[in-house]
């Protein structure tokens, strides 16, 4: 019992030392996407997104973030793919301009893997998502990255003729990778 | 011994006659559409297309290179005769240079060529605006020269056939039994 305390106790001592990181370094991060096209993957990424961020690799399960993309920062590329993409039938910037995502837990896998719940909100629709994650120190730097997919009908990205999967294929998969250091 | 090329010539010569003014139509026609399902639909097709037509000018190079084509008649001067090698020397190059300008430009605009769908044709650049844009512009040049070379090559058939009146059109013709 008494091992335990020691043990505990020396934890918070620990923690209370532990690098919390916090300040996301937009121009060492990225947001990029996958999607296939007649069973072509096409590879496209977001240039403009903030994000807020909490990890203390001490305490992953108190970690929280949250995500705001611009979506008209779109780039397919090509100049009428991004126009395209803009457009109502797909993110229909003007009315819904941000994807939001906000973590609602972190659960700690082992070794340097996480498992972040959140919430995703795109074109006015919100859906659960769970994002595997893996945290990497270096320095004063922690680097943030993994993937998941969603199904872009799921939040009406791609209406209208694009309904069908047949040339766009339904799921996207989204990719990021996070610098945030310590303060 | 027979003046007409072979089957196989002939076979070849027509099937990409069929298939590259189906390629130049197609396009000419999908680059000004509006992005649409459809026109991505196209762009595929136009690729698929384009690959098959650059494996058959391989096929077309083998049997060129084991065969020897029938001469042309001695009745055309000589300077004629260098311009027809040259012409012919032209729709070669094009007809190799256009598919892959073509496949260039697609990796340099990030997106890739999979023939049919199912074999991915690898990317030799990488994405890359600029040179995407500058592939996209010599693609086309490339092509206007080829509908140029063209018009020289179905206009000196005709005047072959009809006015000097020799047998440089029809020996690429399916060979009727009567006529031999």
């Amino acid at each position: 019992m008494k091992r335990i305390a020691l043990a505990l106790a020396l934890a918070t001592t620990l923690s209370a030392h532990a690098v919390e990181y916090t300040q996301v370094q937009p121009d060492k991060s990225a947001i990029n996407f996958v999607y296939k096209q007649m069973n072509v993957a096409v590879d496209g990424r977001f240039k403009r997104f903030s994000s807020q961020l909490n990890f203390d690799p001490a305490k992953p399960t108190a970690a929280k973030t949250s995500f705001d993309v611009e979506l008209a920062s779109v780039d397919t590329g090509a100049q009428e793919g991004d126009d395209e993409v803009a457009g109502k039938p797909w993110f229909n910037t003007k009315v819904f301009p941000t994807a939001k995502f906000v973590s609602t837990g972190v659960k700690a896998l082992g070794g340097n893997k996480y498992e972040v719940t959140g919430q995703l909100n795109i074109k006015g629709k919100t859906q659960d998502v769970v994002v595997p994650a893996t945290f990497t120190a270096q320095g004063k730097n922690g680097i943030f990255e993994g993937s998941f997919t969603i199904r872009r009908a799921d939040f009406s990205i791609g209406e209208g003729s694009w309904a069908k999967f047949d040339i766009v294929a339904n799921d996207v998969l989204v990719k990021f990778r996070i610098t945030a250091t310590s303060k | 011994m027979t003046n007409h090329y072979t089957s196989t010539a002939k076979a070849l010569h027509w099937l990409m006659a069929i298939l590259l003014f189906g390629l130049l139509a197609l396009g000419f026609y999908m680059h000004d559409l509006p992005l649409s399902p459809e026109k991505l639909q196209l762009y595929s097709w136009h690729k698929w297309a384009g690959v098959t037509a650059f494996l058959l000018v391989l096929v077309r190079l083998g049997w060129r290179i084991t065969h020897i084509p029938p001469a042309l008649p001695a009745s055309m001067p000589k300077l004629m005769q260098l311009a027809a090698h040259a012409g012919h020397l032209a729709l070669y190059g094009l007809m190799l240079a256009i598919p892959l300008s073509g496949w260039l430009m697609s990796s340099a605009k990030g997106f890739q060529t999979v023939w049919f769908g199912i074999l991915p044709i690898p990317d030799l650049l990488g994405k890359n605006k600029e040179l995407g844009d500058l592939l996209q512009t010599i693609h086309m040049s490339l092509n206007l020269l080829f509908v140029a070379t063209l018009v020289g090559h179905i206009g000196a058939a005709l005047k072959h056939h009809f006015i000097d009146k020799d047998d440089i059109l029809t020996r690429m013709l399916p060979q009727h039994s009567k006529e031999n």
